[in-house]
């Protein structure tokens, strides 16, 4: 399609949708979140992101809707503009140019035309409130240079930024500081906490500011985890304040409620907590949320509430504190041991997520599918304690078994290892524990692996430890009497000379094993579990082991510390090709022979794309990124590309994702990620009324389809007759009432001439437009396989209803020149 | 300042009896404290909070309600159902008048002052005219009739209605109709006197609300729980622009450990006292007009005069209690050591004699001469004199009977230096001389107060070649009486601070005397005028942190050797002014630690200054020289007085 375009890196979702306060519509059905650059647009019910706002240029730091027009949004970026759309539609109004870097975005009910952002001017950590005019004009871009002057500075974040009751006052806290600036009287007031020196107070300082809607009231959210109630600030002398102390580290964010009966906060403790009435006695919690709550915003019509959590979250919460939606992105504040995997059922990315779960990401829709819970124990946030932490993961026999390895070190010698396997189950469709093997070796187990051939009959498991053992485990029968519980045991114990094991790898077919002992490789039978022959290069302790694919079966790759890439053939048990590449990341492709290798240098990463066979590469693209890539994986398409060029034919069945230090995630695409998530975006706009469930995304897109072919309405008890009713002559001859219908015999003709196909009816300029439809709904169907169980073969479904939309279509001028006939003759009645 | 030998006597085992009640008054800026053992103790705010006044205790007067009515007079009210007005001149019971209803659990006047009413354990309320020199019953209030009075009414019409088994412990109507009360649920609430509705709610507490106080602007109150915590409301208006306010619960003060039982609002200061016998006031900061040092928070916890008294040359202790004395023999030691050691004692100290009185009456005051032979006491009603007579170890005590009938009660008790004569303040102001003979005594004379004065004479000092006495009340200057020729010699000039210790130094006759305001003069009593020292400090100021210091000086001694240095501590300094050295200004360090003795004499003598300033024994009750090398001094750690007291509510506390 557009093999002109060159292949580029990209940034492919997961970014943080925590940044900034989520806003709700006016009507708590939609929320909005930033996302990087874009603004997305969530459903509050569905959980489904229904548009994205794209059109800025650099991270989007802020999002308030309209005061003016609850039906607009406005939104401002680092790039200098602040952009107003309609969120509806997914369009953008205006931009507003300002020039300066903006980092947050206020708006308040009276100031019609201008909202307030912080901007930085000169020195770098020295931000300013500003109001921005923004001017009336038609045009869509327009520049907004007036700016006056509001508060100096203040910190950086909206958090520490406040709109008192009716806008008459802003507050904002920095440091020791809460300034108050009243715009009536166009003065500051400036209230600093007792001595910061004193060290007694030395974490009282501010972290947030809420403003009560209703009364002259501040709350302050504080390092040492204390609220306090400001009021009477109108005076400088008889201020007064209270305390609410429930959080036992800092608060992170404060919220009043619509009516300003409650307010609501959150820390570390990942607990909401509810402050009624402003007693410090009167208080509920939603407890357990999983991760600290960073943001807390509430819906104008008061119903919902919205947390954004450190982990990529967005809860919607019900005014009973009951959560009600949950908007999950990518989890990244955690290092990545598992690296990256593809689970074989979903298509999910899998890899670490919340602290002792994996999480199972969904490359296509940028969301979260599912955590699953590994280390099954209740999280403690504490620096101080030592978690236990997923290391391993792998995936076996098509999907249907994961393995999973957990490792805790209180020191050095105290080493807990547990060892889980998980087999999937139809039913519920998620993996249920079936063996947990603790300390399955004596120290850290560096490699894990399945034989994933397609004859093995047992499941065989291999795990490579720094004990010097590898271990194979089969999957038995764990007899009770029933004889259909099946469990997991050793079934092999083997070592090489008291070397550490630091890798493992299966061929293709299953029939060997190779187990890296770190500078030798061993190949063993995985039939009767015999040595079979050992390389050894001497260049190094082995990092990453893998068998080259399909016609490249023979061979087998292996990268050392030392940078060498090294390729041996199994048939000479010869050394056939060595390179000097320091391999980051090695992975196979599994649909193609292709292997990618991904170095690192100072400079950069470079990536590498070549057949074992060939010791040329098939492609290379230097300095794909600039930090060190850590993990690497090839997903599968669902639709195979066709890339002409040869450079890029490797893309073409997989796609390649790969994650840097600090975790983001990326890709090679040559289309734009505007361009690929258009599809659903565009489904989801069609039907705004009604509310997008995943019902109506397997059941309503049919009729989506049925209601553009047809001008007319159709009738429910039509439906069940799926390809007739689409022709109109049929239609009518039903529908007439049969006094009034002409003779059989003037039917008969009729009906048999509209199941004919008439090609010369058709005009010429009809027929792309019919093309391009026609491809998109078998793209759809296509789709649609994965989730529906559809009966029929998609493809010939599709092209059925191809044929009976060309009839109609001809059939219908024929149909109006007999209305005219029709109904002449029985006005002659 | 030179070393000394220091008894550090931690066996003084006195604890204070907690606060009961406090009672502020506006006009004089005063406040009464009772205490549990009945005393009723008077602060001057005014004076650096000083407990210029006393009245003893008694055992069956607990003391349950305590007021100010019509202008500056005190009553009390107790549980032995007794009404008592206090004599704050003569330092006396007035009258006591029984209300005739049981024990009177409550006690207040009216706003005008004309009235007093008191609340009964039979459930009445009766009212009382406040005449000039009396009181007098008007009218009883019973249950039922509920039209006259409010406040009782709505007590008891609320008992049932929070909680089963909740007690209302206080009340306060406010002249908005709005009525707020205080239980043991741990509530605050507030409700409408008109229709008798709830209109707001707070919890605080996890125990009881035990007081409550209005300041008299209502537009500030303050509530004390059980579990120590005082927290303040104030009336907050709801937006900057509109007349409508709100009670909003603001700061919460944790200064006590146990129950507060009682809280008092001055118009600057929250003031609370409970069970932990502290007295907290709490000056808010919004009503203080510049930010000095009457801005911070006081804690008064020890009585303002001596408890303590010593005999040099027997090396005794004499212990004051609420109702015995205890009699100690200091311990000795035979080993040396350099500056800071801890010296073995090589013989403990000895309880030598416990002294029970007879009767339910308080102990006033206590002596025991220089000499160790004599100890007087005396009680509101009696003065007791006793002979000690010593043989070896063993000691016998001989009570010197038929006291005159003029002794009837002392408010100061003092011998002197040669245990020959005993001179007596009692409370009608008259100071009597009595010659102390073996085993008997003898009155010699009597100093009549000035005509027209009845105030009261608390503090005495003797010169130590027995011809001079100085005599000081609360507000009149001190009396310099000359006991050869019995009559007054002169009079100190008098100062706007009440004084709090008098010493007349040996020698010179130079009389010390000590001010609340911290401020000290030395009058030389035979030139009957201040000294050239003494002007020379007053035209030059003591240093602002000597004036910032939070506890008056109690006793002023001299050291026999070195005529140029005075001794004097407070609760937790104890200082030796050397007069030969120059006066601190406000840019020195007036509490310099011990000089390094391995730096220049150079930098010795420019940073030395008249002030010698010990802060190592805290806190300290009585400290007084034994001879040239010894002191000696009490001390009560207030962690061992805590450990006296009842346990105080358990609260959770996070992290443990």
């Amino acid at each position: 399609m557009v093999e002109e375009e060159s292949v580029r890196v990209v940034h492919c979702g997961g970014s943080e949708l925590n940044f900034r306060r989520a806003v709700f519509s006016a009507d708590s059905k939609y929320i909005f979140c930033v996302s990087g650059d874009f603004v997305k647009v969530y459903s509050t019910t569905t959980e489904e992101c229904v548009h994205i706002l794209q059109g800025h240029r650099d991270l989007v730091t802020g999002i308030q809707l309209n005061p003016s027009n609850y039906l607009q949004l406005y939104s401002c970026s680092l790039d200098g503009t602040i952009k107003l759309w309609d969120y509806l539609d997914g369009i953008l109004i205006k931009t507003f140019l300002v020039g300066h870097k903006l980092h947050a975005l206020f708006t308040v009910a009276h100031a019609e035309d201008s909202v307030f952002v912080t901007i930085n001017k000169e020195e770098p950590d020295i931000f300013q409130l500003v109001l921005v005019k923004l001017p009336k004009f038609p045009s869509q871009e327009i520049e907004a240079k007036e700016l006056s002057f509001v508060l100096d500075y203040i910190n950086q974040s909206p958090k520490c930024i406040a709109f008192g009751r009716e806008g008459e006052y802003v507050a904002a806290v920095r440091d020791f500081y809460l300034s108050v600036y009243f715009f009536k009287k166009k003065t500051t007031s400036r209230y600093t906490l007792s001595s910061s020196k004193n060290k007694k107070h030395a974490k009282n300082s501010f972290t947030c500011v809420a403003c009560h809607p209703k009364e002259d009231c501040i709350a302050s959210g504080h390092m040492d985890g204390k609220i306090r109630l400001w009021r009477n600030f109108d005076d400088d002398k008889k201020y007064t304040y209270t305390c609410l102390h429930w959080h036992h580290d800092l608060v992170m964010d404060l919220a009043f409620s619509v009516t300003g009966a409650s307010l609501l906060s959150g820390g570390r403790e990942c607990v909401l907590v509810e402050w009624r009435d402003a007693a410090e006695k009167n208080k509920e919690f939603l407890p357990r949320l999983g991760a600290s709550v960073e943001h807390i915003s509430v819906s104008p019509a008061g119903d919902l509430f919205c947390t954004s959590h450190s982990d990529n979250k967005i809860m919607v919460i019900h005014r009973n504190l009951d959560t009600s939606a949950v908007i999950q992105g990518l989890v990244k504040d955690r290092s990545i041991l598992t690296g990256l995997m593809i689970d074989p059922k979903t298509k999910a990315l899998v890899l670490n997520g919340k602290p002792g779960h994996l999480q199972f990401y969904s490359l296509q829709s940028d969301k979260q599918l599912y955590n699953l819970d590994i280390v099954q124990q209740e999280y403690i946030n504490d620096s101080d304690l030592i978690q236990i932490e997923l290391t391993k993961a792998a995936f076996g026999c098509f999907g249907n078994w994961l393995a999973t390895v957990e490792q805790r070190e209180e020191k050095e010698t105290e080493l807990e290892l547990q060892m889980k396997l998980w087999k999937y189950n139809k039913k519920t469709q998620g993996f249920v524990l079936n063996t947990k093997i603790s300390m399955p070796h004596d120290d850290h187990i560096t490699a894990l692996c399945f034989c994933n051939a397609e004859r093995s009959e047992t499941p065989t498991l291999v795990t490579a430890s720094k004990d010097g053992h590898f271990k194979v485990w089969i999957l038995t029968d764990d007899s009770d009497i029933y004889k259909n519980a099946v469990g997991w045991t050793c079934d092999f114990v083997g070592s090489y000379h008291k070397y550490q094991a630091t890798g493992c790898c299966f061929s293709e077919d299953g029939s060997l094993l190779a187990v890296s002992f770190e500078e030798i490789v061993t190949i063993w039978d995985s039939e009767t579990w015999e040595l079979k022959c050992t390389f050894c290069q001497r260049a190094g302790k082995i990092r990453h082991l893998c068998f080259g694919r399909l016609t490249c079966s023979k061979y087998l790759l292996g990268d050392t510390e030392n940078g060498i890439l090294c390729c041996w053939n199994l048939l000479s048990c010869a050394l056939e090709w060595s390179a000097k590449l320091n391999v980051r990341v090695m992975e196979p492709d599994p649909h193609s022979e292709n292997v990618a290798a991904v170095s690192w240098s100072s400079g950069g990463s470079d990536l590498f794309v070549f057949k074992p066979s060939e010791p040329r590469p098939l492609y290379i693209q230097k300095n794909i990124t600039r930090e060190e890539v850590q993990w690497g994986v090839f997903v599968p398409r669902d639709v195979p590309d066709s890339f002409t060029s040869e450079a890029y034919q490797w893309l073409n069945r997989s796609q390649f994702y790969f994650l840097t230090k600090s975790q983001s995630l990326l890709t090679f695409s040559t289309k734009s990620a505007e361009e690929k998530l258009t599809p659903t975006s565009k489904q989801l706009l069609a039907e705004e009324s009604l509310p997008t469930t995943p019902f109506y995304f397997i059941l309503g897109k049919h009729r989506q389809q049925e209601d553009k072919k047809l001008n007319e309405a159709l009738e429910s008890e039509l439906v069940q007759l799926p390809l007739t009713e689409n022709i109109p002559a049929i239609n009518e001859l039903l529908h007439t009432p049969a006094h009034v219908l002409p003779s059989a015999s003037f039917l008969c003709s009729l009906f048999v001439n509209s199941l004919l196909l008439s090609e010369e009816t058709r005009s010429a300029e009809e027929i792309p437009d019919d093309v391009s439809m026609e491809e998109k709904e078998s793209d759809d169907s296509d789709e649609e396989n994965n989730v529906t169980e559809h009966v029929q073969d998609t493809q010939s479904a599709a092209l059925e209803e191809d044929i009976v939309y060309q009839l109609s279509k001809s059939e219908e001028k024929e149909l109006r020149k007999f209305r005219k006939v029709d109904y002449s003759w029985i006005a002659a009645l | 300042m030179g070393e000394f030998k220091v008894h550090r006597v931690r066996f003084f085992n006195y604890v204070p009896p907690g606060i009961r009640c406090v009672a502020y008054n506006n006009q004089s800026n005063r406040l009464a404290v009772s205490r549990t053992d009945g005393t009723v103790e008077i602060y001057n705010l005014s004076a650096n909070y000083f407990q210029e006044k006393f009245f003893p205790g008694h055992e069956s007067r607990s003391t349950e309600a305590l007021c100010w009515a019509e202008g500056q007079r005190l009553f009390s009210a107790g549980l032995n159902g007794e009404i008592l007005e206090y004599d704050l001149q003569a330092l006396d019971i007035k009258y006591s008048m029984d209300a005739f209803g049981g024990p009177i659990w409550s006690m207040i006047a009216s706003p005008s002052g004309s009235h007093l009413l008191v609340g009964c354990e039979d459930g009445s309320v009766k009212l009382f005219q406040i005449t000039p020199d009396k009181i007098q019953f008007e009218r009883n209030f019973d249950r039922q009739k509920s039209s006259a009075i409010q406040k009782m009414i709505v007590d008891r019409q609320y008992m049932g209605v929070s909680k089963r088994k909740c007690i209302v412990w206080g009340v306060a109507f406010l002249s908005d109709g709005t009525v707020i009360s205080v239980d043991s649920a741990g509530k605050v609430q507030f409700w409408d006197s008109a229709s008798g509705t709830l209109v707001k709610s707070h919890l605080i507490a996890n125990a009881d609300v035990q007081s409550i106080a209005v300041a008299d602007q209502e537009d500030s109150f303050v509530v004390g729980t059980a579990e120590g915590t005082v927290f303040h409301f104030q009336l907050v208006s709801v937006t900057s622009n509109s007349t409508e306010k709100q009670w909003v619960r603001t700061k919460p003060f944790q200064h006590h450990t146990h129950d507060v039982r009682t809280v008092a609002h001055s118009p600057t200061a929250l003031i609370s006292g409970g069970t932990d016998t502290h007295l907290v006031i709490r000056p808010l900061m919004e009503k203080v007009e510049v930010k000095n040092y009457d801005a911070a928070l006081r804690k008064i916890t020890f009585p303002h005069r001596r408890l303590v008294s010593c005999s040099k040359k027997r090396q005794l202790l004499l212990f004051q209690f609420a109702h015995h004395l205890e009699l100690w023999r200091l311990g000795s030691t035979v080993a040396t050591g350099k500056n800071g050691d801890i010296l073995p004692l090589s013989k403990n100290a000895d309880h030598l004699l416990h002294l029970k009185t007879k009767g339910p009456e308080n102990i006033i005051c206590s002596s025991i001469s220089p000499c160790g032979s004599w100890l007087a006491y005396s009680t509101a009603s009696r003065v007791f004199l006793y002979r000690l007579n010593y043989e070896h170890d063993n000691i016998s005590l001989q009570r010197i009977s038929k006291m005159p009938a003029f002794l009837r009660s002392a408010l100061q008790i003092l011998f002197s230096e040669d245990s020959t004569k005993l001179f007596v303040a009692s409370n009608q102001g008259s100071l009597h001389i009595i010659r102390l003979l073996e085993g008997s005594f003898k009155h010699l004379h009597t100093f009549q107060p000035q005509s027209g004065t009845v105030e009261a004479m608390c503090l005495l000092a003797v010169s130590p070649d027995g011809n001079w006495l100085a005599a000081s009340g609360n507000s009149a200057g001190v009396h310099v009486y000359n006991v050869k020729h019995l009559k007054l010699h002169c009079t100190v000039p008098a100062y706007n601070f009440p004084v709090t210790a008098l010493a007349i130094a040996p020698n010179t006759n130079n009389l010390v005397i000590a001010h609340s305001d911290q401020q000290v003069f030395e009058y030389s009593i035979p030139e009957k005028q201040y000294t050239e020292w003494s002007r020379n400090v007053q035209k030059q100021g003591f240093h602002h942190l000597w004036l910032q210091r939070d506890t008056p000086i109690t006793h002023i001694s001299f050291h026999p050797k070195r005529p140029t240095h005075i001794l004097l501590h407070d609760a937790y300094m104890f200082c030796i002014i050397d007069k030969s050295l120059p006066l601190p200004n406000d840019k020195t360090v007036l509490y310099n630690p011990l000089p390094p003795t391995n730096e220049s004499d150079v930098f010795r003598r420019r940073t030395a200054h008249a002030f010698k300033i010990s802060k190592i024994y805290k806190p300290l009750l009585f400290m007084d020289l034994l001879d040239e090398r010894t002191l000696v001094a009490v001390e009560r750690p207030l962690d061992d007085i805590i450990a006296q007291l009842p346990p105080p509510i358990k609260k959770k506390k996070f992290g443990t």
